[in-house]
């Protein structure tokens, strides 16, 4: 609690707005007025009390389809930087550790993976294996396991070589507590704050391959995809498609602005 | 009064305006032209931060919270930022601990020294260059003509921190602040770099201020001292007077250390770690070289020797760290495993270390209980309470209450704390055998003392075998049976302590005893003439 006390308005703010999209994916049938992929009424109504955000291209509610997106979107991009960080995090500790061999092999097969620009990989990898959620899923965690591993790598380098690591080996413990009890808890704070930037990305990442058409497939609401669904109205000087691009955007700087408070913690802890 | 510098009722504050903590308070400093004031505590004493108030600087979160800082007439408490700039460098100089930390890595050490007489506009370049040859030449910089084109980690630390001097002395300034500019070095580097310093203060008739822990070391270069702790003036007399009859308790037991003796080891030694014919290599460098030597029960055999002499080496290639690329270590005549993973528990529990840094020791995310913990249960077959009792008994056999520090966390430690509990956490293991790897380089004189001594107790207490690996040879008298000089990851001599001190035979040991700085004021000439003799007689070697 004193945590939060200490939190500048940003942060704030940023745990507010993702608490509320959270909860509203979490409780999506509950707040949503329709379904997720229920066409109400005519294509592109306008704004009304009936429609809040009106309806999209094929005559679904707008309101309704942000809700659900929040859902879609979101919990996707939660899972896919929880399995990016855990595996990436996990390796990087573990080539710091065992240096060598071990260090050269892992590292150079991230390089390959790094070496090929991200967008391109995904659309390449997905039109191999086809595009379905799991494959997206496993396709962009292990596009992005490749910084996350390189990033816990130096930061366990730093730790490494520390006293109190040789301490632990000399009392003959096993790897895995040198990763879990000795290193990780020592670069757990610069992880969450990469964490909550890995985040953006992925999500940004998801809408883009679904604003390409690859990513999470239609009927399903998202708000990448829902953009590109409605793309038209812009040339008639309607707002609308914009709301789901202001939602990404908004969560974005959210999510920046409580990782930028926990790298400022992180930053403060090590001086 | 001093005519140069007068400070008055200074208090520094940090932390919160509603809760501050005082970093100085009250306090006074007199400071005469060419005059050398000695500013001597125990880190966080707040001699650093009034060598800073001396040039009217702060550190970041410090402010003034009262008091004048008059340097020649000029308040430096209230002058503005701009007026201070003129100041700093021309005027009034700094030359810190690490020289290696304060050079710009990326520039040569001349264009380095040009930088402020060029700004401040009291020389062009050309004749700061010239005048950086001469200086360096005054500070006895080999190749002084040349030396100044090279990069900061193209020379060596005793060399940085004379180029650092002469870079202070640049725009001739009425006064330098000298931040333990030794204390990082070996000790006989820090004679060289005492005189050269020594020098050129009396040639250009500056006036300093000498900021150390080192007593010693202060009563070569001042001539008056100030004696700090928390932040308040304990004593201040000239040189001579606060040598031969310092008033207050404080200042007499800064001597502290210096007056453990252990009691001799008696008895019939028999070998319980044997190294024949050691060798180790960092890939094609010899850190250590066919070393010989036992090491008897029950006994401290102390290591002494320069940075880079292979000390540190010995200790990882003992502990398993690094695996010996020639000979054997025999443990209880049983040879050991080169790598940590190939030994026995038993022999992992035997053999213990206690390190240097303490911060970096302790894994500073785990509580004191923690941390003591883990070896217990891992050496032992102590289970719930039995182990839980064995934690407590760890931290009073270490004179701290259990109760009060179990669980706190390792950075709620003073650095003293912190190394007890680095030697619970050997204790734990129930070893027979402890590497203390520098363990009171980082302490204080006070706190170093209350650790030695509590080694000492657990010794007679225990019947531990310790090798102690240090530079410090007031320490080395404090606690060594027997002593070895090493040297290039060689052993150059080696015996009993009381005939390494009283009878040394080679020329390396003599120059380095000869080193150790001695209260009396003719020392740093004496010392430097010896080991101007002793190298000589050591060069045909």
């Amino acid at each position: 609690m004193t945590l939060l006390r200490t939190a500048p308005p940003t942060a704030i703010f940023g745990m507010l707005v993702l608490a509320a999209t959270l909860l509203t994916g979490i409780f999506a049938p509950l707040v949503a007025p329709y379904g997720e992929t229920e066409i109400v009424g005519a294509e592109y109504l306008p704004w009304s009390a009936e429609y809040p955000l009106g309806t999209d291209n094929l005559g679904r509610d707008m309101l309704s389809r942000m809700i659900y997106g929040a859902r879609n979107t979101v919990g996707l991009a939660l899972l896919t930087t929880g399995i990016a960080f855990g595996l990436g995090a996990a390796l990087g500790m573990f080539a710091a550790l065992k240096g060598g061999w071990v260090d050269q092999i892992l590292s150079r097969a991230i390089d390959v993976v790094m070496a090929v620009p991200p967008l391109i990989l995904a659309l390449m990898l997905l039109a191999i294996i086809g595009p379905s959620i799991p494959n997206m899923v496993g396709v962009i965690a292990v596009i992005y396991l490749a910084p996350v591993y390189r990033l816990s790598r130096a930061a366990a380098m730093n730790v490494v070589s520390l006293d109190f690591v040789d301490a632990a080996k000399l009392r003959g413990e096993g790897t895995l507590w040198l990763l879990r009890r000795e290193i990780l808890p020592n670069i757990s704070s610069t992880l969450v704050a990469e964490a909550g930037l890995r985040f953006c990305f992925v999500f940004l990442f998801i809408a883009a391959l679904s604003f390409l058409g690859i990513g999470i497939q239609p009927p399903t609401a998202d708000w990448g995809s829902m953009v590109k669904e409605n793309a038209t109205l812009i040339t008639f000087g309607d707002v609308t498609p914009l709301i789901p691009a202001g939602a990404i955007a908004l969560l974005t700087v959210s999510i920046n602005f409580i990782a930028d408070w926990m790298l400022h913690r992180a930053s403060g802890l090590k001086s | 009064m001093g005519n140069l510098l007068t400070i008055r009722d200074l208090s520094l504050e940090a932390g919160p305006r509603t809760d501050p903590k005082r970093i100085l308070d009250r306090f006074d400093l007199d400071l005469d032209r060419g005059e050398v004031l000695g500013l001597v505590g125990e880190s966080g004493a707040g001699k650093s931060s009034a060598g800073l108030a001396a040039m009217g600087f702060t550190r970041d979160g410090v402010r003034i919270a009262g008091g004048r800082i008059e340097f020649d007439g000029t308040d430096l408490a209230r002058a503005s930022q701009s007026a201070l700039r003129r100041l700093h460098g021309r005027r009034i100089a700094y030359v810190a601990q690490s020289a290696a930390a304060s050079f710009n890595p990326a520039h040569r050490l001349i264009d380095q020294f040009a930088e402020g007489p060029v700004l401040h506009g009291t020389a062009d370049t050309a004749t700061a260059h010239e005048d950086a040859r001469a200086l360096y030449r005054q500070m006895q910089l080999p190749n002084p003509d040349e030396i100044g084109f090279r990069y900061p980690h193209e020379v060596s630390g005793g060399q940085l921190q004379r180029a650092m001097t002469a870079m202070a002395m640049a725009c001739r300034p009425d006064l330098i602040i000298f931040d333990e500019p030794t204390t990082a070095l070996d000790v006989t580097t820090q004679i060289e770099v005492l005189g050269a310093m020594r020098d050129i203060t009396e040639r250009y008739g500056t006036a300093a201020i000498y900021i150390t822990h080192d007593l010693a070391v202060v009563s070569q270069m001042a001539d008056r001292i100030t004696v700090m702790r928390h932040g308040r003036e304990i004593e201040t007399a000239p040189t001579p007077r606060i040598l031969e009859s310092p008033q207050e308790d404080y200042t007499r037991s800064l001597w502290a250390v210096r007056s453990i003796r252990k009691p001799d080891a008696t008895g019939a030694a028999e070998p319980i770690l044997t190294l024949e014919a050691t060798s180790a290599h960092y890939r094609s460098f010899r850190a250590l070289d066919g070393i010989d030597f036992t090491l008897a029960r029950g006994r401290t055999t102390a290591v002494v020797g320069e940075s880079g002499s292979g000390k540190s080496t010995l200790a990882k290639v003992i502990a398993g760290l690094m695996a010996p690329s020639e000979g054997r270590v025999l443990w209880n005549g049983a040879p050991l495993a080169g790598d940590h993973g190939k030994r026995t528990r038993a022999q992992l529990r035997d053999i213990q270390m206690i390190y240097q840094m303490a911060d970096t020791a302790l894994n500073p995310r785990h509580t004191v209980r923690e941390t003591l913990d883990r070896p217990v249960s891992l050496f032992t077959n102590l289970k719930g309470k039995a182990r839980r009792a064995r934690v407590r008994e760890l931290m009073e056999l270490i004179e701290l209450d259990p109760d009060e520090f179990l669980d706190r966390r390792i950075p709620e430690l003073s650095g003293g704390q912190k190394q007890r509990i680095g030697i619970a956490r050997a204790l734990a293991a129930e070893p027979k055998f402890i590497i203390c790897d520098e363990i009171t380089s980082a302490l204080d004189q006070i706190v170093a003392e209350g650790i030695l001594k509590l080694l000492i107790r657990l010794q007679q207490e225990l019947g531990l075998t310790y090798m102690f690996i240090t530079h410090d040879l007031a320490t080395v008298e404090a606690i060594a049976d027997e002593v070895m000089v090493m040297k290039n990851g060689k052993i150059v001599e080696s015996g009993p302590r009381a005939r390494i001190f009283e009878a040394p035979q080679e020329p390396y040991t003599k120059r380095l005893l000869a080193s150790v700085p001695q209260m009396d004021a003719g020392w740093l000439d004496r010392a430097r003439r010896d080991a101007a003799e002793a190298k000589s007689a050591e060069a045909p070697a």
